[in-house]
């Protein structure tokens, strides 16, 4: 379309000062047009050329052994397991904690809130959270959970870090919940008003189960960011070497990403194999969830349309 | 028959009871209340601990405030005489990486949100934008383990030979040679690690551009790039640029990356060459080791906290004030 332009002479023939230029123009497009192509193309290839280094530099190190070994000072005998067994009990945890209170929290700004000061505070906080460090959230985990708490967390522990976790993604989970509440359509709860129904009732009976598969997708999301986290659970003193698997909530502990950020940094370069494996991994679990999140929008999509 | 058709009479098989929904309404309102108030809490907990611990850290006659800010080294774990504590070291390293990243990742972003939405056809845009997304999603310890052994030895192997003339110099040896631990491999990849965010908000700020101006726009003659350079991006600069200062935001909060790829030395200067320590390093390093709750390198932990806060959080304030104060609006 834009190489069908008029003749030069029969555009304004008269005037010398009016030169439209179609051609140089049109050729400065294609040059803009092949930039913005290649920025394109160039994030892809880094995100293509970092998944292919990872599986080359991890696959040979990734066998069942590695899956169910403990972790080790020997190349050949360090495996996963403590590592793996962590992040699956914070995750339990944090799941545990974070579902209530972000959807409790969630429903309350979506359905109940009136135009006060109260709510106007707590929607500022939520915007200022998701703008926070997530070391620094390691930090008041630390202050709070680990020596505050001592008694009841344990100090260094399972429980600290999830409930860490837990507030660091409270605010992703809090704005997924509004946006499944806000799809669904206002004539359910007018239709639940007039027959009668409480407020919470027409939510808890009509609107919920309608929004629950946003929000399941909301969470399954914000969860799997909390898998990859490393610098909160750093900061409130998990250790990279642990050799056991974590009995009780109020045992120390390790997660996938702190054990990969341990052979990464060692100066052995064959752990940085074992590095790799782990990412591996760490991003089929990372894949699962998404994958999982994925479907449920789908369904979600399908069942309201 | 006595048709008495008033509702309590006519059906006593209804038995609403809504005085318990009332009264369950009311306990569960105020449970998921309180629920929501937790993320005020959480901000209290925040700026409570850390301002906490800083004024008690400043409290401890080898810190004063002056030089705080003015010492130009940075050593906790050095016993007393020679003990700096000197943040300026972990801002600047904090900066320049901050600052390569976003050298990497305007570009990046900017175009390729351009390319999605005035240039990608539908079903391109449905392929490539979850493909972006994708870069967003992976955890930060994979893009440090990516430029620790990946984008370190690929740039030492194009760019040190280029580099070596220049150390016959004296005064420039430590720009002759790319080392193990640096910056620049750090600031690129965490540049890569925001091109989604830079990419995202600003198509968002792209798009809400109305259509009357691109038409009018074409209607003078223009072609699509002249459109695109001098109605729309003119238009969306407001959002654009917040998304720049939100993606540099979090560059300076970010840890593993620069953890792994930048080294722990803390340095001063702006060289991208060398291993330097950031802000977010240091409270890494700081906490891998012993820290007795009362302890000076315990408490310096949370001065960095506090100091990385105020700086993200300015970055935010300024970025709401910028769009409020240029945002064009169209209807």
């Amino acid at each position: 379309m834009q190489k069908h332009y008029a003749p030069r002479d029969t555009i304004a023939p008269e005037s010398k000062l009016f030169k439209p230029n179609l051609a140089s123009r049109y050729q400065l497009d294609s040059i803009f047009a092949f930039i913005l192509w290649a920025a394109v193309v160039i994030a892809i290839t880094v995100l293509v050329i970092l998944i292919a280094t990872v599986l080359i530099d991890g696959l040979g190190s990734l066998d069942w052994q590695f899956l169910i070994n403990n972790t080790s000072y020997k190349v050949e005998k360090a495996g996963i397991l403590p590592a793996l067994v962590g992040t699956a009990l914070i995750m339990v945890v944090v799941a545990v904690v974070s579902f209530p209170v972000g959807v409790g929290a969630g429903i309350f700004l979506e359905e109940f809130s009136e135009d006060n000061w109260f709510t106007k505070i707590i929607e500022i906080n939520i915007n200022n959270l998701a703008a926070v460090p997530s070391i620094i959230y390691g930090l008041l985990g630390l202050m709070v959970f680990v020596r505050i708490f001592r008694p009841i967390s344990g100090g260094e522990s399972v429980l600290s870090g999830a409930l860490t976790l837990a507030l660091l993604i409270l605010p992703i989970i809090i704005v997924a919940t509004r946006e499944a509440l806000r799809a669904v359509p206002d004539s359910l709860r007018m239709a639940g008003l007039a027959l009668g129904a409480t407020k919470w009732q027409v939510i808890w009976e009509q609107i919920f189960p309608m929004a629950l598969p946003g929000i399941l997708t909301g969470t399954i999301l914000a969860l799997s960011r909390a898998v990859g986290e490393t610098a909160p659970l750093i900061a409130i003193g998990a250790k990279a070497y642990v050799p056991f698997l974590p009995a009780s909530l109020q045992d120390q502990f390790t997660v996938m990403p702190i054990q990969i950020y341990q052979w990464v940094s060692d100066p052995k370069p064959a752990f940085h194999d074992n590095a790799a494996a782990g990412i591996i991994v760490l991003m089929v679990v990372l894949l699962a969830m998404n994958s999982i999140a994925v479907l449920l929008r789908n369904k979600f999509q399908k069942q309201n349309t | 028959m006595t048709t008495d058709t008033s509702p309590r009479k006519t059906n006593q098989l209804w038995n609403p009871n809504r005085d318990r929904s009332k009264r369950i309404q009311f306990i569960v309102k105020s449970i998921f209340a309180i629920f929501a108030f937790i993320s005020v809490i959480t901000t209290i907990g925040i700026v409570l601990t850390l301002l906490f611990e800083t004024i008690e850290f400043f409290q401890f006659p080898e810190v004063n405030l002056w030089r705080f800010f003015t010492d130009g080294r940075w050593t906790p774990k050095f016993p007393p005489p020679n003990q700096d504590f000197g943040i300026s070291v972990l801002i600047s390293a904090t900066l320049l990486s901050a600052g390569i990243s976003i050298i990497v990742a305007l570009p990046l972003g900017l175009l390729s949100a351009i390319c999605l939405s005035e240039y990608a056809s539908p079903q391109l845009r449905r392929i490539l934008k979850p493909a972006l997304e994708v870069l967003a999603g992976i955890p930060t310890v994979v893009y440090g383990y990516f430029a620790l052994l990946t984008v370190t030895p690929f740039l030492r192997w194009l760019i040190n030979p280029l580099l070596s003339p220049l150390g016959n110099i004296e005064s420039l040896k430590t720009w002759s040679e790319i080392q193990g631990f640096n910056s620049l491999s750090a600031g690129i990849v965490l540049g890569i690690m925001i091109t989604p965010m830079v990419a995202s908000l600003s198509e968002d700020a792209i798009y809400s551009v109305p259509r009357s101006l691109r038409d009018g726009s074409y209607a003078l003659g223009a072609t699509k790039r002249e459109t695109i350079i001098a109605v729309v991006l003119p238009a969306a600069l407001s959002g654009i640029v917040s998304s720049v200062i939100l993606a540099v935001s979090r560059a300076i909060g970010e840890t593993m990356i620069v953890t792994l790829a930048a080294g722990q030395n803390p340095t001063l200067g702006l060289n991208p060459f060398v291993p330097v320590m950031t802000m977010t390093a240091a409270i890494v390093q700081a906490s891998f080791g012993d820290n007795p709750a009362d302890s000076i390198s315990s408490k310096a932990l949370f001065a960095i906290g506090m100091t990385l806060l105020a700086i993200t959080f300015l970055l935010n304030i300024f970025s709401f004030w910028f769009v409020r104060r240029f945002r064009e609006k169209y209807d």
